[in-house]
Formats: structure tokens, sequence, C-alpha cells
């Protein structure tokens, strides 16, 4: 049955964390780009092993970050200017009323980046897709506890399934198994 | 002269102290951490919550109480128009900054002991919010009327006072608490992931699964992740300093004697992360006592660190609280002068409240400083004691702070004593039920310790770290 199926790609696992980094790095050097490693917890070094580059997040949030403040300005002043100005304790609404405007447009720009923040994170990382092909692989779920897997996908033009196979486990991978749709 | 040789080794007795200690696996810290959700419903939790629950509940039916019958439930009443409310908001959402400085400021500095208490300090944090923004909601007495405070025009197209620190206060609140939720749920995705592939009943596993997202733990989403978890971190920091200022705002843009000070800020910040220390410490210990198996991560180094935060915050305010002093007397604002030394300290017996002020100077300057000896801060139940202490202190401080001022005010003829009803201090031990409920809740259905950033400090999890196996 399951040979029916498209192959999605080839899974591997490695016994620790140093042994993935070195595994990924020959990855890397064979010249893959449709591949990934799957850990318990973020491996440092792995960014630079995997040759990926600063997440562009924070970009993002940066933008995000100025809409906050500029919802902010808008909010304080539109109403105090313009719409309804309330006078208190005769203090006149000019460019020295600036400082009682600041917490509040502070915490729309904190509460705008967060939301950027955490939203771009899902969308960057295709969160919210609960089926995933990987999870066909029945040791994948390894990686929540111990595992330290690499998954190599069909699609990448260097893939196939012999050598690509072979080169796994030369590098040291255990267990490698077809993965299908 | 015989002179050694340089050596690049750390001498022995600098070494840091293992943050795991027994030299725990990977796989040892996901499951001793998933096993206090996975077992069966243990007896002591069946008892605890029985006894909590109903306590939240008698909370709730007081809530209910004074919103059917007004403020004048509570002993609040000229010249004290806030008391017991105000303090109980300004004790729990302090209570909560222990959490996002654990979280986000203690990241920042690369303090990575606190892996394995900031998922259960961010709860608290949460919880304690919870309890806190119930106070301001319901004593504005009309609840119904309480969207006034929203910034949009409320009847005849009037708007609210945006330079009053009172509107500063709904959004720093509001603001804290939505981005406490995602830091805290970020935190939790790969741990809930943890736990939906290890989950055994159909029912759990999808339900944890909608909590992970289809985490699939690709170091391609990592990268992401750990940048919006230091951007969260980078943004929670000044937040949680933003809070508890504006917080004390209310005070300080007042003209109260005793409220009217430019100390304030750092004074209420301090004492926020000092109070919030004392709770996080009150609720870890019972929890690392129930659950031995968190004692190689839950250490003794760990509460070491945290009772020398103690002592160091505890420090601060009781510098704060000998500074008000200080300008009280240096200055020459006889109302200044007067609450400080007749309505709080009570130098010349006109005072009323001297005892809340005492208790508060003996709780949060006098009870931390055995904090100054090493085997005070490994002690747990010594620990636990001076905790208990700083959390009485810190409520009392509040409500020092709130009752003398307005009790004893400039005018004599106007002061009014205060005592708080039945309901109201029914109310405050309901938020009591309240957060410890959401607590028990919390340590049954979720990881209590963030299983991968504690997986990540694991000395096997440095790709360097050679293993002895081999």
């Amino acid at each position: 049955m399951s040979q029916s199926r498209k192959v999605y790609g080839l899974g591997a696992e490695f016994e620790s964390a140093g042994a993935l980094l070195t595994a990924a790095a020959k990855i890397r050097e064979q010249g893959f780009s449709h591949w990934d490693v799957h850990t318990p917890f973020p491996i440092h070094g792995m960014d630079a092993a995997m040759g990926l580059g600063k997440s562009k997040l924070s970009a993002v949030v940066f933008v995000g970050g100025l809409i906050g403040l500029l919802t902010g300005i808008a909010l304080v002043s539109i109403p105090s200017f313009i719409l309804y100005p309330i006078i208190v304790n005769g203090k006149p609404y000019d460019w020295r009323t600036g400082p009682a405007f600041f917490p509040i447009i502070f915490e729309l720009t904190v509460l705008f980046s967060a939301f950027t923040a955490v939203g771009t994170m899902f969308v960057f990382n295709n969160l919210f897709r609960f089926y995933h092909p990987v999870f066909n692989w029945d040791r994948f779920t390894r990686f929540t506890d111990d595992g330290f897997m690499m998954v190599i996908e069909a699609r990448d033009s260097k893939f196939s399934e012999t050598r690509t196979k072979a080169l796994l486990e030369e590098i040291g991978g255990k267990h490698v198994t077809l993965i299908h749709d | 002269m015989s002179k050694t040789a340089l050596s690049l080794e750390t001498p022995p007795d600098l070494k840091r102290p293992a943050l795991v200690s027994n030299d725990r696996s990977i796989g040892w810290v996901s499951h001793n951490v998933c096993d206090i959700v996975e077992a069966p419903t243990p007896k002591w939790w069946l008892l605890a919550i029985s006894i909590t629950s109903p306590i939240a509940l008698m909370g709730l039916i007081c809530i209910i109480y004074q919103i059917s019958n007004g403020v004048g439930v509570w002993g609040e009443n000229h010249p004290n128009g806030w008391a017991w409310d105000i303090t109980n908001f300004v004790f729990w959402i302090g209570i909560g900054h222990a959490g996002t400085l654990i979280s986000a400021v203690l990241f920042l500095t690369r303090q990575k002991w606190r892996t394995s208490i900031n998922r259960a300090a961010e709860a608290m944090t949460l919880f304690a919010v919870i309890c806190a923004g119930i106070f301001p909601a319901i004593h504005v007495g009309r609840v119904w009327y309480a969207w006034f405070l929203a910034p949009i025009p409320n009847t005849n197209a009037i708007w609210p006072n945006f330079r009053s620190p009172l509107l500063w206060d709904v959004f720093a609140v509001s603001t804290y608490f939505s981005v406490s939720v995602l830091f805290w749920f970020v935190g939790l995705i790969p741990d809930l992931a943890t736990l939906r592939d290890r989950a055994k009943s159909k029912l759990a596993r999808t339900l944890y699964g909608i909590g992970a997202l289809g985490w699939r733990g690709g170091n391609r989403q990592w990268r992401h992740y750990e940048m919006a978890y230091l951007l969260l971190a980078g943004l929670s920091t000044p937040l949680v300093l933003s809070v508890h200022s504006i917080v004390s705002f209310d005070f300080a843009t007042s003209i109260m004697p005793g409220w009217h000070t430019t100390i304030f800020p750092p004074y209420f910040v301090a004492g926020a992360i000092f109070g919030g220390f004392a709770m996080v410490l009150t609720i870890m210990l019972p929890a690392a006592k129930i659950f031995p198996q968190l004692n190689d991560m839950i250490t003794r180094h760990h509460v070491d660190k945290m009772a020398k935060i103690i002592l160091l915050t505890g420090s601060i305010v009781g510098y704060a609280y000998l500074m008000e002093l200080f300008v009280a007397w240096y200055g020459v604002n006889k109302f200044e002068s007067f609450t400080f030394f007749t309505a709080r300290a009570n130098v010349n017996g006109e005072g009323w409240y001297q005892w809340a002020y005492w208790i508060m100077m003996f709780c949060n300057v006098i009870s931390p400083q055995i904090f100054w000896f090493k085997k005070m801060r490994t002690n747990y139940i010594v620990v636990f004691i001076v905790c208990q202490f700083v959390n009485v202190g810190m409520w009392f401080e509040r409500f020092t702070i709130i009752v003398t001022s307005l009790a004893q005010d400039f005018l004599p003829s106007s002061w009014g004593h205060y005592a708080p009803s039945t309901t109201e201090i029914l109310t405050f031990v309901g938020t009591f039920g309240i957060f410890l409920t959401l607590f028990l809740v919390f340590m049954r259905f979720l990881p209590m310790i963030a299983i991968s950033e504690v997986k990540g400090v694991l000395p096997e999890a440095d790709p360097h770290h050679h293993h002895p196996k081999h």
C-alpha cells in the first residue's frame, strides 16, 4: 500500500547533537537545498552548519512595532487635539503634553510588536499545519524526546533514493527510512 | 620562589555547578517532566483542589454580591476611596512581575539556570494578573460601565483622558497580560509537541496536538522560533518595568503626601520583583517536595540564586523606605513629614496604622537580611518562612501606602478610619483560591518545566560535548 504512494524523502537518525551537526555540514557541502534537521532543542551552531542566515523575522517585527507606534500616536493625539480636548488642570494641548502621551504610545508599540513576532513566527514556520508527511515515519516523533533526525526531501534536485540513502548511512545516519507522502 | 604554571583550566572551587544535577540525559528530562502530567491523578491533587476551588467559588460569590449591591458592601468610604481593592490589585500585579523577570530579563542576561523555573513562574504571572485584574474592574462600582475605560468615545462622544495615569494603567495591564500569554504559549509549543508524541489516548494526542500547532522541531523552524523568543524577551523587559512604573504613577502623579514622590517607579519595580520571587518560591518549594524527580532540575543552587535576588531587591526596597523617611525629614513639607513620621511610623502616638508600617518594615527589610548567609539560602524551610514574611510584608506595603495617606491627610476634620468589611476580606481570600486552583490545573495538564529549554542546557546538548561513553 505505502509503496504506491509518492516518496516524500529520506529520514535518518543520528546519535547525538554533535553527530547531527557534523552530518548537516556534510549534507550542505553536497549541495542539497530541501532538507532539514529535527531536534528536541535548537542546536548551537546548526544555522551556520546548514548555511542559514539570520532570521528575517526581526525585520517584520520592526515594521509591526512601527505600525504600533503610529497607531499609538494617532490614538492619543486625534481625540485629544481634535475630537474632544479635555482640559485638565489648565494644562494645554501642545508639544509639551508629549510626555503624558508616552506611556500609551509605548504600550501599543510593544503590543503590536509582540503580536507581529508571534504571528510572523507562525507563518514563517508553517505552523497550524497539522498534517505533514514527516509524521508518517514512525521513528520521527523521537525528535520531541531525544532523537536527532534529518530529513532530505525528494523534491531536491540532488535526491536519489539509493545514492542519498548511501550518503546518509556513510555520514553516520541510523535507521535510514524512505518516507512516503 | 616557586612559580606555578599558568593554567587555563578553571579551578575546581570556581567551577559552576551543573544546571541539572546527577548527569541526567535528554530523554530523562522529557520522561520525568511529562510523567507528572501523564501519571494518574494523585490523591494530594484532588485534596488540594477540593480545598482551593470552594475558596475560589467563595471569591466569585463575593464579587457577584459586590456587583449586585454596589461598592457599599466594602469598607471603603470617604476619605478612604481606595483601600483593599487597590492594595490587592498592586499586590497581585507585583507578584506577576517575577515571572516576566525570570522569563525575559534572565533570558537576555543569559542566566541559564532560569530554564527550570521559567515555565511555572510565567504561569504564575498569568494567574496573578488575572487575580489583579478583578479588583480595578469591580472597584469602579458599576461594572457595566467599565467599557468607559476603553479608548473609544462613550456617552456624548466624550473620549477618555489620555493624560490620566488610570488610563495608562488600562493599556499597561492589558498589554502586559496579552504579551505574557503570547510569551508563555510560544514557550509551550515544543513541549506540547513532546506531550503530543507521548500521548497514549487519542483525546490527549488531539488536544496536545492542537496546542503544538503541528510543531516539527526542524532547524528551519527553530531559527525563527528562537528569534521570536528573543524578541519577545526583549519586548517584555521594558514592558515589565513600564507596567509597575505606570502602576506607581497612579499614586505618584497625585498630590497626596506619601504618594507624590519621584522615587516611586524604581521602588515599585524592585518591590514587585521582590514580592514575586517570594511567591515563586512559595509555589516551587512545595512542588519540588511533592515531585522528587524535579529536585535534579530545581536544585539548591536555584533556590540559592533566587534567595540572593530576594536579598538584593529587599535591600533596594529597604533603601527606598529609608530614603522616603530621609526626604520627609530633610524636606520642608509638613504634610509629607506628618504622613511618614506620624501616620506611618507613629513616633508621637497620633498615627493610626503604625502596626501596618512596622509589619512592612520587619517583613521586607529585616527578614530577608538572613539571606546573607549561604546556609540560610539553601535551607528550604528557612527560605519558605522568609518568603511568607515577604508575601505578608509586600501586601502591607501597599496597604500602608494607600490607607495611611488617605486616612490621615491634610485636614484633621476630614480624617477617617478604615476597616475592611467581611465581603472585602473574603474577596481577597477568594483570589488566593482562584490563583491556586488555576495553578493546580496548570500543574496537572501542562508541563511544569520547560522541557526543550532544560534539554538545551544539558552538557549533552552541546554539539562539542564528548560523552564519557565514547
